[in-house]
């Protein structure tokens, strides 16, 4: 049924008394702050060039006595070293092969499986497409359009083979050993031509962030599902050092096991053992993110009938079949919004290697900022680190929502 | 029966070996450490300290180290006892106006839930430090806000209230006035249970309290509380309540970021509660103002606390992010306790235990209030 425009606005603007004065004023409010706003963001900004275009804008802006436009111009000037850090310029190319190999298992999956995975597939696709649009370079245009071509094929290829059982069991396995061989590539071999050695030093911008991301989620998966289970065992020992990890574990915050880490693993491991500074890392994010899996893990546990149990029971399966068949899918689909949950916000504090010495896209955002060829502190430089969690996280969390959805969880 | 066949048997058998390996690994550590010449020692803790945190309670550069991480633990209890109780307003203003059915609000609501939830709070405290508290005008020409609020480059400065003569003759005024406002409350709770009424009981002891609080300032020869504003003398304003920039910073920061989360949770645990208890208590004649009161509210909280726990519980915990604005709370005090006398594994200790300790009393006291509210099942 289609309202009106007039009829509309009465209804949720206008409805009564209080809430028309409500509708004024927060419109007042929202003139006040986004006209001013606007003007610096988008008509006065400064969109590329280098230093000397943004520091032409502010002489115009304080000869005329005017508030200086927004300096986009930063953004591009600075994108690889925000994307990649110090990664080797030439060496780049195992970024985006590495890129291009995780969104070519993202679309067999998308083929075999379909369903959701079509949807992901088809927003990374379009969004790949639409990011064609920005001012890049020939080289990096050549390897953007690679993403939805290779995306392409290989849902393709899923598609003709999704009814073979095999592929399946080959895409899990792929999928498993990928971590390893995007180490690999990505860090090489010393002496190698082909694949010569890239310390993790100098890996960095949102592309560390990522690799951190990427293996918090996969290493702390089985391990919190472990500790869920551990925590719930009838054997005293190992449920009670199962319980005391996880208490500890969350009643710190992830910087203050950050710096355990970085200490305790140089401390605690034999002098000869030396483990760099991002692996430490990425333990520490493991470990933290494991105790709040393994706690989403235990409410979805608790909340499957006993009655589950013991049908498998008297049809004659073992405890670790009816755990790993029957209890195991259902525990883990009820807890899905709250792991995805997790796994933002493990997204979102991949920012906290700031504290670490790092140079993730935070730190070099701010190393940026603070540079003196660009005009006072630049918060443009801020607000596009945000802008780029932003994009994940929300990409994430509508993925999330449309799988709840499908799933049906929370409606039985 | 077998031995190796008798599961009671095979379950010690597992235990044992499971805490013979967990034994195992903590030796082996332990000699890692050893053999490195680390020993646990936490005499340094009554070694001066050497430094002093600006921003704090007051304290002097040869206080021991132990002193100065108290004045960090201040720090934190302070960011983490204001940023509860503003974020709470927050999110409980922006969680109900996610359900207003005022488009605008709403939508308003809606972008600063969803724009704030998806960033990351480090970014967010930078972003309010550098380009928010930073940018303030110099103090020469600091912004005036009505009711003298003061706010430049060095921070904000609001009034301060502070006791004049007669100020411990009031005190004891409000002492008694404290007394009278229980005993009215319980006597008026005990009458509305008895005649089954629902009511306002907290108002009258509340209202007691007040009056009595405003006759007997009034009859008292003068004020017993003056207000003190900030007066600008040489190169900065003097006296008023001034919080710094890096304060601000991270309250704001902090607040903005949880209140953002108890939105959400405000808003799931109002529609948790079916459309069809509105209705009924409609039907029944209770007016909106005593359905929010009596029926939804009670069953919203219910849904409501718990996740409203953790979100308490990260604030405290996302407190230890001050560094990022250049507030000096217990882990920053500690990063530079460590620097200063290098003992790495007693200070781990202390950061753990502190912030554990912390977490375990927000529990605590949140698991109390849950009991008392959750439903009563057979």
């Amino acid at each position: 049924m289609r309202i009106g425009v007039l009829r509309w606005l009465k209804e949720n603007l206008f409805s009564s008394v209080f809430n028309s004065l409500l509708t004024i004023l927060a419109a007042i409010l929202i003139v006040w702050f986004l006209v001013p706003t606007v003007n610096w963001a988008v008509l006065d900004a400064t969109w590329s060039g280098g230093p000397e275009a943004c520091a032409g804008a502010q002489q115009e802006a304080i000869s005329s006595e005017i508030e200086r436009g927004a300096c986009w111009a930063v953004i591009p000037y600075n994108m690889k070293r925000l994307m990649s850090g110090s990664y080797p310029v030439d060496q780049t190319s195992r970024i985006w092969i590495s890129l291009i190999l995780f969104v070519g298992l993202f679309g067999l999956s998308s083929g075999l499986f379909g369903g959701l995975w079509r949807m992901a597939a088809a927003v990374v696709g379009g969004a790949s497409v639409l990011i064609l649009l920005f001012p890049f370079s020939a080289v990096t245009r050549a390897w953007i359009v690679a993403i939805p071509i290779a995306l392409l094929f290989t849902v393709i290829v899923g598609h003709l083979l999704r009814r073979s059982k095999i592929a399946k069991r080959v895409l899990i396995f792929l999928w498993l050993l990928s971590p390893i061989a995007l180490g690999i590539i990505l860090s090489g071999f010393s002496g190698s031509e082909l694949l010569p050695a890239i310390s993790t030093r100098q890996w960095g911008g949102l592309f560390l962030n990522f690799i951190i991301a990427v293996v918090g989620i996969t290493a702390s998966f089985p391990l919190g599902v472990l500790l869920a289970l551990g925590r719930r065992s009838k054997l005293v020992v190992v449920r009670t050092v199962c319980v005391l990890y996880i208490e500890t574990i969350r009643g710190m915050p992830l910087i203050a096991i950050i710096v355990i880490a970085l200490i305790m693993l140089r401390l605690f491991l034999p002098g000869t053992w030396d483990v760099d500074d991002l692996i430490r890392v990425m333990v520490a994010f493991t470990l933290f993110t494991a105790a709040y899996i393994a706690e989403n893990v235990r409410g979805g546990l608790q909340s499957i009938p006993k009655g589950q149990e013991e049908a498998a029971h008297a049809l004659g399966l073992s405890t670790f079949y009816t755990m790993a068949f029957i209890v195991m899918p259902q525990a883990l689909r009820a807890v899905i919004p709250a792991n995805v949950g997790q796994f933002i916000s493990l997204l979102k504090d991949t920012s906290l290697v700031f504290f670490a010495a790092l140079l993730d896209i935070l730190s070099i955002g701010l190393n940026i900022l603070n540079e003196p060829q660009w005009p006072g502190p630049n918060k443009e430089m801020l607000i596009f680190v945000a802008l780029s969690f932003w994009i994940f996280a929300y990409f994430m969390s509508y993925m999330s929502r449309k799988l709840e959805k499908s799933l049906g969880v929370g409606e039985r | 029966m077998k031995l190796i066949r008798d599961v009671r048997f095979l379950r010690v058998l597992a235990q044992v070996v499971f805490l013979g390996l967990v034994l195992l690994f903590g030796y082996w550590i332990y000699n890692n450490v050893a053999s490195k010449g680390v020993v646990v020692d936490f005499s340094f803790l009554e070694r001066t300290a050497g430094f002093t945190v600006s921003d704090a309670i007051p304290h002097q550069r040869d206080d021991s180290n132990l002193q100065l991480f108290f004045v960090g633990v201040v720090n934190t209890l302070r960011v983490i006892v204001i940023g509860i109780i503003l974020a709470s307003i927050l999110g409980l203003i922006a969680g109900i106006a996610r359900l207003s059915k005022n488009w605008l609000i709403n939508k308003i609501a809606a972008v600063y839930v969803e724009t704030i939830r998806n960033t990351p709070l480090l970014v967010q405290l930078f972003f309010w430090y550098i380009a928010v508290f930073l940018q303030l005008p110099v103090v020469r020409e600091a912004i005036q806000l009505p009711g003298e609020i003061i706010l430049s480059q060095r921070g904000l400065i609001f009034p301060r209230p502070y006791g004049l003569e007669s100020w411990e003759m009031w005190s004891v005024f409000l002492l008694e006035g404290l007394l009278v406002g229980l005993f009215v409350f319980i006597m008026r709770r005990r009458h509305l249970r008895k005649i089954e009424r629902p009511g306002f009981p907290l108002l009258w002891g509340l209202g007691a309290f007040a009056a009595i609080a405003i006759i007997t300032w009034f009859i008292l020869p003068s004020s017993p509380v003056g207000l003190e504003f900030a007066e600008f003398r040489g190169f900065n304003y003097r006296g008023g309540l001034q919080l710094t920039p890096e304060f601000a910073a991270l309250l704001f920061g902090l607040v903005i970021y949880t209140g953002a989360f108890i939105a959400e949770i405000v808003r799931a645990g109002i529609q948790s509660v079916s459309k069809g208890q509105r209705e009924a208590s409609g039907s029944l004649g209770l007016g909106p103002l005593q359905t929010l009161r009596l029926v939804i509210l009670p069953q919203a909280l219910r849904v409501i606390v718990p996740p409203l726990t953790s979100q308490y519980l990260n604030l405290a915990k996302n407190s230890s992010l001050a560094s990022a604005t250049g507030y000096k709370d217990l882990f920053g005090v500690s990063q530079t306790i460590r620097e200063n006398t290098g003992r790495e594994i007693e200070i781990i200790l202390m950061i753990a235990g502190s912030y554990l300790i912390l977490s375990l009393a927000t529990s605590l006291f949140m698991n109390w209030y849950n009991r008392k509210i959750k439903l009563v099942e057979r």
